[in-house]
């Protein structure tokens, strides 16, 4: 079944007709993604062809959805338009829109993010300045390589890209239901807390992966949610233990100020809710496969 | 990014805050003729204080009173060149003394975890806020505060009362918080914090201080090159950011190189873990350069980071995903000779740790260039381990 993106999602992406949208969507259809269309207003009425496939572009994604009944956006807007662009996905009540922009500023997120809660929260908002999500095996929404791992029992959530890759390829033989990259950002539409939930409401899914950084106490937050509310086994990594105070480390979200947010905390935290934290990524993937095979 | 005060303060200035006149000063002869100007206008006095990017300055001695030229020389020359937690005081704004009824606290800052914004306003002012935050948090207002409906009258009004600050005082703090607001918004800032916020004796109130932080971000819609800061930033940083380069300059011996801010942050943890069983080597920096690993970044990269003369070996730690290992390799392979042709000989051992997509191809691209000073090492913990045995090894030489 996996969660929020299944073998059935009908995707339209967001600024399709611009290098990244192009370069994604292509990715996406050779992955087996059915990329049903896409929007420009400046290109309605125009194909776009990805991995040799001529794909619509719609003026809106309300257009789109009424033509292709799409129900996913992925959105590669850059970010002067970003906000616009998700405004306009949650006017259009889309289920689902991933946002894979980085670079956002951090009042345009907090603005759409109010306007989607002011608009009843009909669209989930995954991101901004994330990797999206993958299903493997089944549909894959954004930038995650298709190709490093394996459709299985595992999910994953993560703020961070390349640590998610690599949790994947390392675990590519035990296979994954849903791998969702949440972002880094200090403002993000779905949380740690929300994939845990549905990872644990997911029949499909067996255990949990949850990557997480310094900055914001996000990681503190979801093992108070893991205390009271997850039965299934949660394996964790942090980053950034060695980071500096102060300094921004990638990520908007990166950074210590103050006590509050380190990698240290979050471990413990963690930690104290008997969730099992590695201390590298392959620490971390060896605690999992532990798991899995032990079932 | 942080702004120095007299920085905050013009931005308060230009969205109609009101502050004390006075300006900058960068040589104590200057801070001597801008206490001139302000005294011949008629004010009684002037402040020195010291403009660094950390708190408690008072404390330090970073501000001083002065009741003539004379004395804003003498105190400007004591206070240029301070050490304050670590920051060299170069600069000075000589400000007009203010006669201060009461002191209070009024901020705009963004609060993640309840991704939204948020103001606090205290009548408790002037004091470290961390402090009464602790100590007595029912006299620190916290009010939430919508992006879409920000801050109108209604809600100025608001916030100054939740803070408890005394009637007379209220009309001229709410307003001087509506504009406070359009400084948090029209600046794109994540936090602009007054303390104190005080009441003159002639009932005027007025911002007395400004710490203003920016969103990077942002940095796209404003004009942000006067903020710039070059006697603060780490040269190799600097010279990393003109080549568009994400680093951050640390105190080890490894330097690290990889893709991705998360696989980086995990780098130099795995790598100072790892140098725990080599007498304490420890991570030179963060780079993260991104998805791509393109021949060029990957030699701006390598030059930047073998630019740190405390650098002993390089860890590159590359996961190929969609950049597939093959082309990361072929671009380490190019760096190479790419500095070479710039006349940077590369003699510090460097253990590259390629995975993920194409690895095998990659990893034999990289064998048979045969580059004496490059060795391969299969996973991310054995790699951070070897790098930080040769950090040693090269530093006990």
């Amino acid at each position: 079944m996996a969660i929020f993106l299944t073998g059935q999602s009908r995707i339209i992406i967001q600024g399709v007709t611009g290098s990244e949208g192009r370069r994604h969507g292509a990715r996406m259809l050779r992955a087996g993604t059915r990329v049903v269309g896409g929007t420009n207003p400046r290109k309605a009425g125009q194909t776009v062809e990805l991995a040799e496939t001529p794909v619509p572009v719609f003026g809106t994604v309300a257009e789109a959805m009424d033509a292709t009944g799409a129900d996913v956006s992925v959105i590669f807007v850059p970010h002067a338009g970003t906000k616009d662009a998700v405004i306009e996905a949650v006017d259009a009540a889309i289920p689902l829109a991933i946002v894979i922009t980085e670079g956002i500023p951090v009042h345009d997120t907090a603005e759409f993010w109010a306007y989607a809660c002011a608009h009843g929260n009909r669209t989930r908002i995954v991101g901004p300045n994330c990797p999206g999500v993958a299903s493997p095996g089944k549909s894959n929404a954004g930038i995650i390589p298709a190709d490093i791992t394996s459709e299985g029992r595992i999910g994953l959530v993560s703020k961070s890209g390349t640590l998610t890759y690599q949790m994947m390829y390392e675990l590519g033989d035990i296979g994954f239901s849903t791998a969702v990259g949440i972002g880094g950002d200090p403002i993000i539409g779905t949380t740690h807390i929300d994939c845990l939930q549905a990872f644990q409401d997911d029949p499909e899914t067996d255990a949990i992966v949850m990557i997480g950084e310094i900055g914001g106490d996000a990681e503190e937050r979801a093992a108070g949610y893991i205390e009271r509310h997850i039965g299934k086994p949660v394996v964790a990594y942090v980053a950034g233990f060695t980071a500096p105070e102060g300094k921004t480390m990638g990520h908007a979200g990166a950074i210590i100020s103050g006590s509050a947010g380190t990698a240290a905390a979050k471990k413990e935290a963690l930690e104290k809710v008997g969730v099992r934290v590695g201390r590298t990524p392959s620490g971390t993937a060896a605690l999992v496969r532990e798991i899995m095979l032990a079932r | 990014m942080d702004l120095f005060e007299y920085q905050g303060k013009q931005l308060f200035a230009d969205h109609g805050v009101p502050i004390q006149q006075g300006r900058v000063a960068t040589t104590a002869q200057d801070a001597r003729a801008a206490a001139a100007e302000l005294i011949a206008a008629g004010k009684p006095g002037v402040v020195i204080k010291a403009q660094v990017k950390a708190g408690g300055r008072g404390k330090a001695g970073g501000v001083k009173l002065a009741r003539d030229p004379d004395e804003a020389q003498a105190k400007a020359e004591a206070i240029l060149g301070m050490d304050i937690k670590g920051h060299i005081v170069h600069s000075v704004l000589v400000a007009e003394d203010i006669d201060i009824a009461q002191e209070y606290y009024l901020s705009f800052l963004l609060d993640r975890a309840e991704r939204t914004f948020l103001s606090m306003c205290s009548v408790e002012g002037g004091v470290e806020i961390e402090e009464v935050a602790r100590t007595k948090p029912e006299a620190l207002a916290k009010i939430p505060v919508s992006p879409l409906t920000g801050v109108d009258a209604a809600k100025a009004a608001e916030i100054v009362a939740a803070g408890r600050l005394p009637e007379e005082a209220r009309p001229g703090a709410a307003e001087l918080a509506e504009r406070l607001w359009a400084v948090f918004t029209g600046e794109d800032a994540t936090l602009v914090e007054v303390n104190p916020l005080v009441l003159t004796g002639d009932g005027r109130v007025i911002a007395l201080d400004a710490k203003v932080t920016l969103d990077d971000n942002a940095a796209f819609r404003h004009d942000v090159s006067q903020f710039a800061d070059p006697g603060a930033a780490d040269p190799l940083e600097m010279r990393a950011k003109e080549k568009h380069l994400n680093y951050v300059k640390l105190d080890g011996q490894v330097g690290i190189i990889g893709n991705g801010a998360g696989l980086v942050m995990s780098t130099l943890d795995v790598v100072a873990y790892a140098g725990e069983e080599f007498g304490g080597v420890r991570p030179a920096n963060f780079l993260d350069i991104g998805g791509g690993a393109s021949a060029e970044v990957m030699a701006n990269g390598l030059e930047i980071v073998l630019a740190d003369p405390s650098v002993r070996s390089v860890l590159v730690n590359v996961f190929g995903g969609i950049t597939s290992c093959d082309a990361v390799a072929n671009g380490i392979v190019s760096a190479i000779g790419m500095l070479g042709a710039r006349g940077e000989v590369v003699s510090h051992p460097i253990v590259v740790r390629l995975d993920g997509n194409n690895a095998a191809e990659g990893r034999r691209i990289l064998d048979a260039a045969e580059i004496p000073v490059v060795e391969q090492v299969g996973s991310m913990d054995d790699a951070a381990r070897r790098a930080a045995e040769l950090a040693a090894a090269a530093t006990g030489a």
